[in-house]
């Protein structure tokens, strides 16, 4: 037992989630101090009148008392884009190609376990089920999501890239979108084989959409209520404990140092004894379970998903995995955090702002300005530095 | 990558579509008619788009007998226009260059039916809606675009007024940025200013699952009443996360709302608080005095409930064959042409249907339409045609 606690590297445990408090915790106060300067600063124009006028606040009381909940949602979507980003950025430090059909493994995870939900649903079992049971079963889907995702993610590096390793980067690219294409019709095809009706509603069960109240905040005439749905906490710590565990094997363990080996060089590592092949395919197994299990999550959080739910998630964490500097686990991490954080503060705080005429709708116009405007002073992403460390 | 890939996918189905139609029409007869229906078959809005098409299809078998006895064939070509204006407008292009099709029923997404009658009006091909209550689906003034329900411009005011006699004095405004839902919306904001109520916030979204930014700002305002402008598919995502971050307040929504799959989505969130009311230009069918035996026999059918307007597609495809019958015995027995067809759905007076009588005005608007405001009544989808009523109206379009 003492051998085997020795051998793990505890360190590599501590690092990452370390990395995740310091990130959130960054962005939440940098963005938080830029929403507040900018909210003294526009209190007494016309801006706050208006607000004045409307709620009765002042628009910094307003952004202040708004700012938990909106750190906290931003927090939520951030991980999951996190997770998303990160089989991106694997597959990107291993092959140097962009897997685009990432976005439909996360949709596949998630119409998995979530047609397994409604089977379980459909027998009586869900709403039977005990507090502590509907756990296990929000698990057994999460984890059927996750193995179903991961197989495809390896059949479809099998199918569709290897045959095309030896062609120049832009040919399995294609490749790719078209994977992509196949997979979101396919999708559609089978879900919609026996009503047409090809969106799926995450049944509700357990306790996962109750809510934890911290409190209220007063706010002009009105409260508000800060609190935290348990299915948010749910999100946030699987994908923390996910994240922790990726990082854990690509560090600390055998086969994540043969995966940093055929990221480095490949030829070099094939002679050095490591079948490549065989290590591709887990990196394409790894990427597939994130992203099955993200689609699990995010069906869980968001309630509803349709074949093509895999592709705004799937572009914003690619976007995501290139703010933070492609290739790299931690950036990938870090990019998530930040483009949940920015969207979601965009989407709070815009309509106001702007005194309503651009509302949360364009919240998307905003954030990815905002990663414009971050690639062009650093192409390599934030933390693009550290390319040596790259999966 | 979304539109994309409907348009391949449209035009796949289109074509294999001609492909049957080429193959029908050499083998039938001379006097072989269609009637085509466009309604969402697959996808979010299919449980509404597939009813509306099968209380079509069953007008057409209970009351095709007159046509048949003068020795015409007629069949149903339903078409899916997935909700989407590309898909619409692609099939509509389909249906017109089918001489066969006489006539067509269809849209149940004004959105998607402005742009597709746009061809229809081109080849002069009458168009009875059972759903569309955009305003500008008539006002254009075309001679073959015609509906049986009643206009936004009226369902946005009912919906205001309503509000109002709740008690509500602030409202936050949200819609779904297609022609229906925005038009609507803007009609009941207009009305919510007038008549004093305070407009807290106006705005428009597509996202589809993740509302949280959104509801900030409406959680901050805490409003008597959410009203939202749009369809069911986000309508319900989006009051059952408000309910979850503690809205208490009550939520309003239009005709776009009433499906049943609206409390499979939101179940309980809609009953809490201040409960969920809609407005509609179809009531449910069995407040109608001439549906019980379409009830009876669509569930002998097809072994369900029909949703919200199957009723109102029964009754346009009524019309159709009324005005096909007509004017074909206006040609003594001949095939009618399409302008003779569309002539004749004009010239109907007092069109006895299942959902009212029917006269059309001169820019295709009938000349009383009833309105409705109902509650959700139970979490449980099964239910949900027994929403009860809370008001009904009978207004007439206004005269432009």
């Amino acid at each position: 037992m003492n051998r085997f606690l020795q051998s793990i590297n505890a360190r590599e445990l501590i690092r990452p989630l370390g990395q995740m408090v310091v990130f959130s915790l960054g962005s939440a106060i940098v963005l938080s101090s830029i929403v507040l300067t900018l909210a003294l600063g526009l209190d007494q124009t016309a801006v706050g009148l208006a607000l004045q006028d409307k709620y009765n606040v002042s628009l910094y009381t307003y952004t202040l008392v708004n700012l938990p909940q909106v750190v906290i949602d931003g927090l939520t979507i951030g991980f999951v884009y996190a997770a998303i980003a990160l089989g991106y950025t694997m597959v990107y430090g291993v092959l140097e190609f962009i897997n685009f059909a990432h976005s439909e493994i996360f949709a596949v995870g998630a119409f998995v376990g979530v047609e397994i939900l409604i089977a379980l649903d459909h027998s009586g079992l869900l709403r039977s089920a005990s507090l502590g049971m509907s756990y296990v079963l929000l698990t057994f889907a999460i984890i059927s999501g996750m193995v179903a995702a991961g197989a495809l993610a390896v059949t479809v590096e099998r199918v569709a890239y290897r045959p095309l390793r030896g062609a120049s980067r832009l040919v399995p690219l294609i490749s790719a979108i078209g994977v992509s294409f196949l997979l979101q019709d396919l999708i559609r095809l089978v879900e919609g084989l026996t009503t047409g009706d090809f969106n799926r509603i995450f049944p509700s069960f357990g306790n996962f959409d109750q809510r934890l109240n911290f409190g209220k905040l007063a706010l002009g005439e009105t409260t508000i209520n800060l609190g935290i749905s348990i299915k948010s906490i749910i999100v946030i710590v699987a994908a923390m404990l996910m994240l922790m565990g990726l990082n854990y094997l690509v560090n600390a363990t055998r086969i994540g140092k043969a995966i940093r080996a055929v990221a480095q060089d490949r030829p070099t590592a094939s002679l050095m004894g490591i079948n490549v092949n065989r290590i591709i395919s887990i990196t394409f197994l790894v990427g597939g379970l994130l992203g099955g299990a993200a689609g699990v999550l995010y069906a869980l959080k968001f309630t509803r998903i349709d074949p093509f739910v895999g592709f705004f998630p799937g572009l914003k964490a690619f976007a995501a995995a290139v703010l933070g500097g492609i290739g790299n686990l931690t950036g990938a991490l870090l990019g998530g955090i930040v483009l949940g954080m920015l969207e979601t503060f965009a989407g709070s705080y815009m309509g106001v702002f702007t005194m309503g005429a651009a509302g949360s709708e364009y919240k998307d116009i905003f954030a990815f300005s905002i990663l414009i405007l971050v690639l062009i002073f650093r192409p390599q992403g934030l933390m693009g530095e550290n390319v040596g460390q790259k999966a | 990558m979304f539109k994309h890939m409907s348009k391949v996918f449209s035009l796949f189905v289109a074509a294999s579509m001609t492909v049957t139609a080429c193959g029908l029409a050499s083998a039938a007869d001379s006097k072989a008619i269609k009637v085509a229906t466009q309604s969402p078959l697959s996808g979010d809005q299919s449980v509404v788009g597939v009813d509306m098409k099968r209380g079509a299809e069953l007008a057409l078998e209970q009351l095709g007998k007159p046509l048949a006895d003068m020795g015409f064939k007629v069949e149903l070509a339903p078409f899916d226009d997935q909700a989407n204006p590309d898909t619409g407008v692609a099939n509509a292009k389909r249906i017109v260059s089918d001489p066969a099709i006489l006539a067509i029923m269809g849209h149940y997404n004004s959105g998607v039916q402005i742009p597709s009658s746009e061809v229809y009006h081109t080849s002069g091909l009458a168009n009875v809606s059972p759903a569309n209550t955009n305003p500008k689906v008539t006002t254009r003034g075309y001679m073959e675009i015609n509906r049986i329900v009643g206009r936004d411009d009226v369902q946005g005011v009912v919906g205001a007024d309503f509000a109002l006699g709740l008690g509500a004095k602030t409202v936050f405004v949200l819609h779904d940025k297609t022609a229906y839902g925005q038009g609507i919306a803007e009609f009941f904001k207009k009305r919510a200013d007038e008549i004093g109520m305070k407009v807290l916030g106006f705005e428009g979204t597509e996202e589809k699952a993740n509302f949280d930014a959104l509801l900030s700002p409406i959680l901050a305002g805490n409003p008597d009443l959410v009203y939202f402008g749009g369809m069911y598919s986000q309508a319900a995502v989006l009051f059952k996360q408000a309910r979850e971050r503690g809205y208490a307040g009550t939520f309003l929504s239009d005709d776009g709302f009433d499906s049943s799959d609206a409390s499979k989505i939101a179940g309980q969130t809609l009953i809490d608080g201040g409960g969920s009311y809609y407005s509609t230009v179809s009531g449910p069918a069995s407040v109608y005095a001439g549906t019980a035996k379409f009830i009876a026999d669509f569930k002998a059918k097809y072994n369900s409930d029909p949703q919200p307007f199957a009723a109102q597609g029964y009754d346009s495809m009524a019309i159709i064959l009324k005005a096909i019958e007509n004017a074909a015995k206006a040609a003594d027995g001949a095939v009618p042409t399409r302008a003779a067809v569309a002539q004749a759905v004009r010239e109907l007076k007092n069109f006895p249907g299942i959902t009212g009588t029917f006269t059309f005005n001169q820019i295709g608007d009938p000349t009383v339409a009833k309105y409705f405001v109902l509650k959700v009544n139970s979490a449980d989808p099964a239910k949900w045609s027994k929403n009860s009523i809370v008001k009904t109206l009978d207004i007439a379009p206004p005269q432009q």
